[in-house]
């Protein structure tokens, strides 16, 4: 977890997750699959190398058993007409269950509402990696349409075969397949019905392209948006099975600590309860949440704690422990450009953990039946976190179950299935199932965190404002988006892999925001060095058009160039490239300079993520992205000391509130011409740095490291 | 302490069993399988909890089941009338003012108490209101949209 680089995750340590996956045991043979699901019409999607091959972890592996084993997705359309779609993607509020739905309604030709996604379910989806990086969208958006589109032709065949018509000449709309010339229709489930008829799609099946797209394209609220505006929904601390205990875990007292020595008699003699101490880990389960707690409290622990690194030494700590940089990027000659460069910059600029803090915790139900373990958790990862358990308890993968409820938000924070396997140890000794429900302060002391970072950056600039060389190094807080975009002859780019202090790991859009926010702070801090407009600065040293085109966009939106109406107002400009999506930010804050207090005015943020699937739930993504960033970027921090986190509250850990949402403007550059990138995690890389920058404006403070503001002040008041 | 044995729940008797420090949310959601209602911090910092006590908002995880005795306690599962959606949840879906979800049914019930005080409230009283309200996905601004547009919808539908 912490960071053990291994095959291609070297380059991106948050990513532990692409180590290679467990060999996949495809339960279902045909018959089985049509006596699970009915009759009707059945389309596979099969990969085999490509990029869904890719995402369920490469690498082919043959026709072993009745039905193909790479399976991406797949599609069935049953005897009464509903669509019932199978993905091992899950949703957790990326509305991904309804702009998938939105492209299989647009392929298929049906109403949205006779569809239905199964998400994440092991015993009932096709494998998947995990719905983490912005690849739902790209990858799994297409698989569907492709599946879809393959599921309406089988559709016209039958018609046709039927009619003894040429199915050339016939049409599919709303869920039925009509003969313009005869004027005759027939509807999907008539054509399904008694049929047993799958078929597998391998080769790309042409779709439907974007500047024709009907459905998609357009907004569409979320699918099942009643359940949760009525609390019907249920998430997974809402799982309720027959004779279910609940739930604790006794937690060491610092990170690293190691149990001496456990008295439990006074939790065992309590009715109903059970106790599990077996090595490290002690829980009890008990039939009510209250006395879960009151067992947990009476345990006698002694533990052994070992001295830990401390946030005041954690930037030392990670330059002095950096392990030797893999993957460097190297163009050009650096040490000569640095060296005859006309004007020369050198800064360090750190970022610190953070946590993802999702307002759903970590949590899971686990129930055994029959040496068969069912477990309901909120995960990024079913398939990841069923091997884990399939692990820890030496079950075969067939006698595991993971279902993932629609979940209460990830942040990449919930690939691991800590919760899951607590809960199944329980309940394997209570032999009942168990309900557990990390306490916010287990989700901010024992999930993991967004890796704190040390970025030195020295660069060189002639006078007319050409950029000769940059050099690059990140120490621990990733790769992701380490490259620069700007078009510099002479380069070195590495990355330094640390053991982190701190469990870290996967956090929305990885390293990207701390990359784009030193080399776009730099970038400015060049830009005033070279006295020219930072804005002018970048395009200057760009190439690339579509970053180009989103920062003459967002420039336009915002006003860049307008003079300042107050001496505490600052305007500030940033922008990158990442996953596929190209964003540019503008900022404005207002500094009051006697308190020293920031306020975030104005957000206009431009964004190229090539054609625009759902406009609605993308300004969705881009607003939200925007306002999670805003934590990061001013106020978020982890505090620890020795092992133990000091602020594991929400009343110590400031997360962004209505007060703190400034007004922000979107500009959607929608590419019908290029593939649709996913949405989730670019839109916030450029904001921290866009407002760095209006505070430097502002204030001529250049603030080198993130959270900016932790205590809302930027110049520190009279008494420090 | 003494034990808690009925509360009024959505207009209607619930039996119940619960030392009377139970917090309200633990009683509402394990015994009455209210889960509509949501855990997020146990210290009253994130909303995700709130319920109506005779009409005022209020955090059932730091209300011990023994202060809700007696008095009138709404969940979102009890706003529908007639079948139909309370004007709040309606706005909320049409403004779609909602991502993950789980913060929704808190602000819900924070929305409907502002109304009840501040039938037509602007966008800083909104704020201000529900700044108790946490929403991690960040869909604050759909959520002042949302709360503008019951505030229609409950004037039309009381006109």
């Amino acid at each position: 977890m912490s960071s053990k680089p291994a095959d291609n995750a070297a380059y991106e340590p948050e990513r532990y997750e692409l180590s290679s996956p467990p060999a996949y045991h495809f339960a279902l043979d045909r018959r089985e699959f049509f006596r699970i699901l009915g009759g009707g019409v059945a389309v596979v999607l099969v990969c085999w190398s490509g990029q869904a091959g890719q995402e369920s972890g490469g690498g082919r592996r043959g026709f072993r058993e009745s039905l193909p084993k790479e399976i991406g997705a797949w599609l069935h359309i049953g005897e009464s007409g509903e669509v019932t779609v199978f993905t091992g993607k899950v949703e957790m509020g990326q509305n991904i269950r309804t702009s998938l739905t939105q492209a299989v309604a647009e392929e298929l030709r049906v109403p949205v509402a006779s569809i239905r996604l199964v998400m994440g379910d092991t015993d009932l989806t096709p494998f998947d990696m995990g719905t983490f990086g912005s690849r739902t969208t790209p990858t799994m958006s297409p698989q569907l349409r492709r599946v879809a589109a393959v599921a309406r032709d089988l559709l016209v065949e039958l018609a046709a075969k039927r009619w003894n018509a040429e199915p050339a000449k016939l049409v599919a709309v709303e869920g039925k397949v009509s003969d313009p010339a005869s004027g005759r229709s027939i509807e999907y489930k008539e054509l399904a019905r008694g049929q047993a008829l799958a078929k597998a799609v391998i080769e790309d099946a042409p779709l439907t392209p974007a500047s024709e797209w009907k459905v998609a394209g357009k907004s569409l609220p979320k699918v099942n948006g009643a359940d949760f505006v009525t609390g019907k929904h249920r998430f997974t601390p809402d799982v309720k099975r027959e004779g279910m205990l609940h739930g604790k875990v006794l937690r060491p007292p610092s990170f690293g600590a190691t149990l001496a020595s456990l008295d439990a008699r006074a939790a065992e003699a309590m009715p109903g309860v059970t106790v599990v101490h077996d090595g490290n880990f002690v829980g009890v389960a008990a039939p009510s949440e209250p006395e879960a707690t009151r067992a947990l409290a009476v345990l006698k622990a002694e533990w052994k704690s070992v001295p830990q690194i401390s946030r005041r030494e954690l930037f030392d700590y990670l330059k002095k422990n950096a392990r030797p940089g893999e993957g460097r990027h190297e163009t050009g000659s650096l040490e000569s450009a640095l060296s005859s460069a006309g004007h020369r910059l050198d800064a360090t600029y750190t970022v610190t953990y953070i946590a993802h803090a999702p307002l759903e915790p970590r949590a899971a139900v686990a129930e055994w039946q029959d040496g068969k373990l069912t477990v309901w958790t909120g995960t990024q990862r079913p398939f990841g976190v069923r091997d884990e358990l399939a692990e820890a308890f030496r079950l075969p993968l067939d006698r595991v179950r993971v279902i993932m409820p629609d979940t209460g938000a990830g942040f990449g924070g919930k690939h691991t299935g800590d919760a899951a396997v607590e809960a199944a140890r329980l309940a394997k000794a209570a032999a009942r199932p168990v309900k557990l429900v990390w306490t916010r302060e287990e989700e901010f002391t024992w999930a993991y965190f967004r890796p704190a970072g040390v970025i030195e950056i020295k660069s060189g600039v002639q006078a007319g404002g050409a950029l000769t060389a940059w050099e690059f190094h990140n120490y621990n807080s990733g790769a992701a988006a380490i490259r620069t975009p700007y078009d510099v002859p002479n380069q070195r780019i590495e990355f330094h892999p640390v053991d982190s202090p701190l469990r870290q790991g996967s956090y929305r859009a990885l390293a990207a925001p701390a990359n784009h926010f030193a080399r776009e702070s730099h970038m400015d801090e060049i830009a005033h060095r070279v006295k020219i407009d930072p804005l002018a600065f970048r395009l200057r040293n760009l190439k690339d058009e579509r970053l180009r085109a989103v920062f003459e966009a967002v420039a336009k939106q915002f006003g860049w160039g307008r003079a300042k109406t107050s001496p505490g107002q600052g305007f500030g400009i940033a922008g990158g490239i990442e996953k596929g999506g190209y964003v540019a930010t503008c900022a404005e804050v207002a500094v009051d300079r006697a308190a020293g207090s920031v306020r975030v005015v104005r957000v206009v943020t431009a964004f190229d993520c090539g054609a625009v699937v759902n406009p609605d739930g993308l300004q969705n993504q881009i607003v939200g992205a925007t306002i999670m960033g805003l934590g990061g970027a001013l106020f978020e921090a982890i505090d620890f000391e020795n092992g133990r986190i000091l602020n594991n509250r929400l009343s110590q850990y400031r997360v962004p509130r209505f007060s703190d949402v400034p007004q922000i403007e979107v500009v959607l550059v929608d590419r019908k011409d290029q593939p649709s990138a996913g949405a989730g995690e670019t839109p916030m890389v450029a904001l921290a740095p866009a407002i760095a920058n209006a505070i430097f404006a502002a204030t001529g403070i250049r603030l080198r490291s993130l959270p900016l503001v932790p205590n809302g002040r930027v110049v520190p008041a009279a008494e420090g | 302490m003494a034990k808690v044995t009925e509360l009024r729940v959505n207009g209607k008797p619930a039996a119940v069993e619960a030392d009377g420090e139970t917090p309200l949310l633990t009683v509402l959601r394990d015994q009455l399988d209210l889960t509509g209602t949501k855990y997020g911090c146990g210290e009253g910092q994130c909303g995700a909890c709130t319920v109506l006590i005779d009409g005022l908002p209020r955090r059932s995880c730091l209300t011990p089941v023994s202060a809700a005795e007696k008095k009138e306690i709404t969940t979102i599962g009890g706003l529908a009338a007639n079948g139909r959606m309370h004007p709040v949840q309606q706005a909320f879906l049409d403004a779609e003012a909602l991502q993950c979800g789980y913060c929704t049914s808190g602000m819900v019930m924070t929305a409907v108490a502002l109304l009840r005080a501040h039938p037509d409230p602007t966008e800083e009283e909104i704020a201000r209101f529900m700044e108790g309200n946490v929403c991690r996905c960040g869909t604050y601004p759909w959520i002042v949209a949302a709360v503008r547009r019951a505030a229609e919808l409950l004037r039309k539908s009381r006109s």
